[in-house]
């Protein structure tokens, strides 16, 4: 090959780099490994990672099932390794798995579109709100605190930027949106309300009566959902004008936080000012059905500067597994499933009760609750982490008026014996206290 | 076809229909334990809010769905079929052992709320991956939390404006060269800087004297990829770095072409302040069709109090823990701690190489890029001799006075058993064939390559309209772009 090139050494092509920078020793990283040796490493570090622990924590990552069909077929390299669907001769296959997601995001969302993915639920979220603006001409943005709060941190970030200004609504003793904060907090410069639902508390808002609010100042709706199983049984927003959503509950691994599957649906009259990727059928000169990526006028390698978001390499692969999932359940499964999930929960939700407070009630909820414990629940996880179980979240971190508080979660993988164990454990650390509070007036 | 090819041959594929038209009531591909609490009933505990219908979702079996996927997969080309010569993608190997240790147990399930007690390993792996990467750099300081490359560069120029912000001015524009990718430009506008152009010069580089003109005290950054777009290395770049420096801007590296300086050159060593990596270009995580990539951000000092939070520290007792008291932070860009599947993959990708391979894997692209340009000099237009790096740019000069363009040329090419190079960009080359072979492809992949381009502009002298109907061997022949466009169908409907 050198010679052909007509070179005499490799070093000569890098003769470009000024001398003084090119780099004359070995990196200093580990050494070169075989692959029995990289398999050992990451065996060690998933030991080290809490492997064989029951989990009740939820809040924005959920453990279902995912049939083993997903592996099989996101690993083919067809689709493993390829790259965006730009050349769509060569690509039909993955075009019409796009077509066929946006599909059933549309269905399950009850929007009239989707797009093919975005990160994940957070920047879903934020660039949401940003196409909110973008339609709506106007520049505020309420968004509930009930959001997940961590998603909430990531449309800050997005917003400062934007001359956007956030305000906060606070909830109810029902877990939900104060309606009458709610209605306080539009201003006629507010281009879109932002909730979740089911919540970050596991609460399902009244999505009707909030579009309702938000509609009559001209504000967009705009709902997150976090779990996407939900959507089997609890009625989609379709009164929203955007629904930016976290597919991770289908089908896709906890990963420790990612890759997940962030993706936009909306109305018909909005899609020019959405974000992301979009397949759209079309036909060949024969007139042959297929499919190609469209209305690229919106996106960054076109429009620069004025593109409607910077996004590019997206989240393809981990759209393609929740695209399977949904296919796998369909439209009996995901009910079925989704049945699961609530009947789970009502139970684990009804055995807490009968030992501690089960904050929010009044509301309907889906896979998540919220329990108040009278011990720091961080130091009652500790215990669970004992008997290798990792408890519910405590919510101090994010709100600190919840005090004792956790967050715990329910799906179809939690068994009745795991939600006795963790419920038994907690109900012995309310009786200790109790009797040591007794204990304690007695002497006084 | 009208010159042989000895790369491909066509063959039967499966004709299949959408899932939805496949669908019929009582199928089923899934199967759940029996309930083990009492039974609920889901009007009482959801009222009006339970849903009633799931509409035209699909009921299909289990086999119907292996071939469904399964047919759809082979209309798609990927890097396992050949070579795939997109200029600035870095199509490269995607090792199967990445696969392997992305889905052991423990790692694949592991909850990003977790107690630190239990996230050790998935902390170890980040903290190990981070350090790697700060040598392979040369910077001071990293965050892993950006998805993908287009949000490091938000991430970057987030960190860029709160540094200014911190010295009292947060400046108001951005320096792209006209090269530069798209998203550059539309990252500079979602941080709220104003984007100004900056000419190439005659060899294809940043024209420092230019830059020196149009550097002043409202430029907080210029971006510059390197090697840029044509493939060519910025010989100046310290230069550029001191003419930011001197004026208190900095200096923002697109890492898109990282896999040319690896274990060559390091950015922090020659002048970069801020750079991101595209853990799936260079470090051979898989494009997977578009995404998920991942696209670490890699800083100097001055940068570090403004990283994204959490970063993860080793504690005083030396486990692992993240931080999030950073007053500085420029706050978080995603949930949780970035695409950790990715991190596990590019982790072993550095294992398998080490020190001595990735600086083979280096040369190895550079060496190849190199050969094709060779290859195809003199029968392809090459609009700057300046010398190549891990990516050559011709020009569609000499066929398009038949008439055939670069895309053309492209769709031909599939005819040939290759996916396309990348066409049309850089924007700063009218009608470029952007080609990037990596270090993966042996060299009897090559000499087809060199062998297809060749037979095709062939083809363009004898029979130009040929090659304008092309492809002709896919299923489907070329797609009416504007009608999609025009009247956009998204979805099925019953």
């Amino acid at each position: 090959m050198l010679k052909a090139i007509g070179i005499r050494s490799v070093d000569e092509l890098f003769s470009p780099i000024p001398e003084q920078y090119r780099l004359n020793r070995d990196l200093a990283i580990p050494r070169q490994m075989a692959e029995s040796e990289i398999v050992d490493w990451f065996k060690q570090r998933a030991k080290e990672n809490g492997d064989g622990y029951t989990s009740f924590l939820g809040a924005g990552a959920y453990l279902h099932y995912r049939p083993v069909v997903i592996d099989a077929l996101v690993q083919r390299g067809e689709f493993l390794t390829s790259y965006t669907p730009y050349q769509a001769e060569f690509a039909q296959g993955t075009l019409q798995a796009i077509f066929e997601f946006q599909t059933m995001i549309s269905e399950l969302t009850g929007m009239d579109l989707a797009n093919a993915s975005m990160y994940d639920g957070s920047t879903g979220a934020a660039e949401a709100v940003m196409m909110a603006v973008r339609v709506t001409g106007k520049r505020g943005a309420v968004v509930a605190r009930s959001l997940h709060p961590e998603y909430r941190e990531v449309i800050h970030t997005y917003a400062t930027h934007q001359g956007i200004p956030l305000t906060s609504i606070e909830y109810t003793a029902s877990g939900q949106v104060d309606h009458r904060a709610l209605e306080a907090a539009i201003s006629d410069d507010t281009a879109c309300v932002l909730i979740q639902s089911p919540n970050f508390f596991g609460t399902i808002e009244d999505v009707e009566a909030i579009a309702e609010i938000a509609h009559k100042r001209g504000a967009l709706l705009i709902v997150s959902i976090a779990e996407a199983v939900s959507l089997g049984i609890v009625e989609p927003p379709r009164a929203a004008d955007i629904v930016a959503m976290e597919a991770q509950s289908f089908g896709v691994p906890l990963g420790f936080g990612g890759p997940y599957c962030g993706v936009l649906a909306t109305k018909e009259k909005f899609v020019r000012q959405m974000p992301g990727r979009l397949a759209g059928q079309t036909v060949d000169k024969n007139g042959k059905r297929g499919f190609v990526l469209t209305l690229a006028t919106r996106e960054q390698h076109i429009r620069r500067e004025k593109a409607t978001s910077n996004i590019c390499t997206n989240q393809a692969l981990v759209a393609l597994m929740v695209n399977i999932f949904m296919t796998v359940y369909g439209k009996v499964g995901l009910r079925e499933l989704a049945k699961q999930n609530l009947a789970k929960t009502a139970y684990a939700a009804d055995q807490f009760r009968k030992h501690a407070k089960v904050l929010f009630p009044g509301a309907p909820r889906f896979n998540e609750f919220v329990v108040e414990s009278s011990e720091d629940p961080y130091a009652i996880n500790s215990r669970l982490l004992g008997h290798k179980i990792v408890g519910g979240f405590p919510l101090r971190k994010f709100f600190p008026e919840l005090g004792y508080a956790a967050l715990w979660c329910c799906t179809e993988l939690t068994t009745r014996s795991m939600i006795d164990t963790a419920v038994g454990l907690v109900a012995d650390s309310e009786r200790a206290l109790r009797s040591m509070k007794e204990v304690e007036e007695v002497a006084r | 076809m009208k010159h042989a090819t000895r790369k491909a041959t066509r063959h039967i594929s499966q004709n299949e229909g959408l899932i939805f038209e496949k669908s019929s009531p009582g199928k089923a591909a899934w199967k759940l334990p029996p309930l083990d609490v009492p039974e609920v009933d889901t009007a009482k505990l959801l009222g009006k809010q339970e849903r009633q219908d799931l509409g035209s979702m699909p009921e299909v079996s289990e086999i119907e769905i292996i071939r469904h996927f399964t047919r759809l997969s082979t209309w798609n080309y990927a890097i396992d079929l050949g070579m795939y010569p997109l200029g600035s993608c870095t199509m490269k190997y995607n090792p199967r052992v990445n696969e392997f240790v992305a889905r052991v147990e423990g790692l694949a399930n592991g909850h990003p709320y977790q107690a630190e007690k239990v996230s050790q390993g998935a902390m170890r792996i980040m903290k190990t991956l981070s350090d790697c990467l700060l040598e392979i750099t040369g910077m001071d300081a990293i965050t892993l939390q950006p998805a993908a490359g287009a949000q490091g560069e938000l991430t970057g120029l987030l960190m860029v404006r709160a540094y200014h912000q911190a010295q009292g001015n947060a400046r108001k524009k951005i320096l792209i060269p006209d090269s530069a990718h798209g998203t550059n430009p539309a990252t500079a506008a979602t941080v709220g800087y104003a984007v100004e152009n900056l000419k190439s010069n005659e060899r294809g580089m940043v024209d420092v004297g230019a830059l020196e003109s149009q550097m002043n005290e409202d430029v907080a950054a210029f971006m510059v990829t390197n090697p840029n777009t044509l493939g060519v290395f910025e010989q100046e770049i310290h230069k550029i770095a001191q003419l930011m420096h001197a004026k208190g801007g900095l200096l923002y590296m697109d890492g898109a072409n990282m896999n040319a300086l690896v274990g060559k050159t390091r950015p922090g060593d020659f002048g970069v302040d801020v750079m991101h990596l595209n853990l799936h270009k260079t470090f051979s995580t898989p494009h997977g069709g578009g995404g998920p990539g991942s696209g670490p951000v890699a800083v100097k000092k001055i940068l570090e109090p403004f990283l994204p939070k959490p970063v993860v520290i080793t504690k005083p007792d030396g486990t692992l823990g993240f931080e999030y008291n950073r007053p500085q932070s420029v706050g978080r860009v995603r949930a949780f701690y970035g695409n950790f599947g990715m991190f596990i993959r590019a982790l072993a990708y550095i294992f398998a190489n080490g020190p001595d391979g990735l600086r083979q894997t280096t040369e190895d692209a550079v060496l190849n890029a190199n050969y094709i340009r060779k290859g195809l000099e003199g029968t392809y237009d090459l609009p700057y001799s300046t010398p190549s790096m891990h990516e050559v740019v011709f020009s569609d000069k000499v066929q398009s006075k038949k008439g055939v363009r670069t895309m053309d040329l492209a769709k031909r090419l599939i005819d040939y058993g290759f996916h396309p190079y990348t066409t049309a960009f850089p924007l700063i080359v009218p009608g470029a064939l952007m080609i990037e072979p990596t270090e993966s492809e042996p060299i009897e992949e090559l000499d087809l390559f060199i062998e297809a381009m060749k037979s095709i502009a062939e083809e363009v002298e004898e029979d130009p309209q040929f090659v304008l109907d092309a492809p002709h061997n896919t299923r489907i022949s070329r797609l009416d772009e504007t009608a999609a466009a025009r009247k956009p169908v998204l979805r099925w409907k019953p």
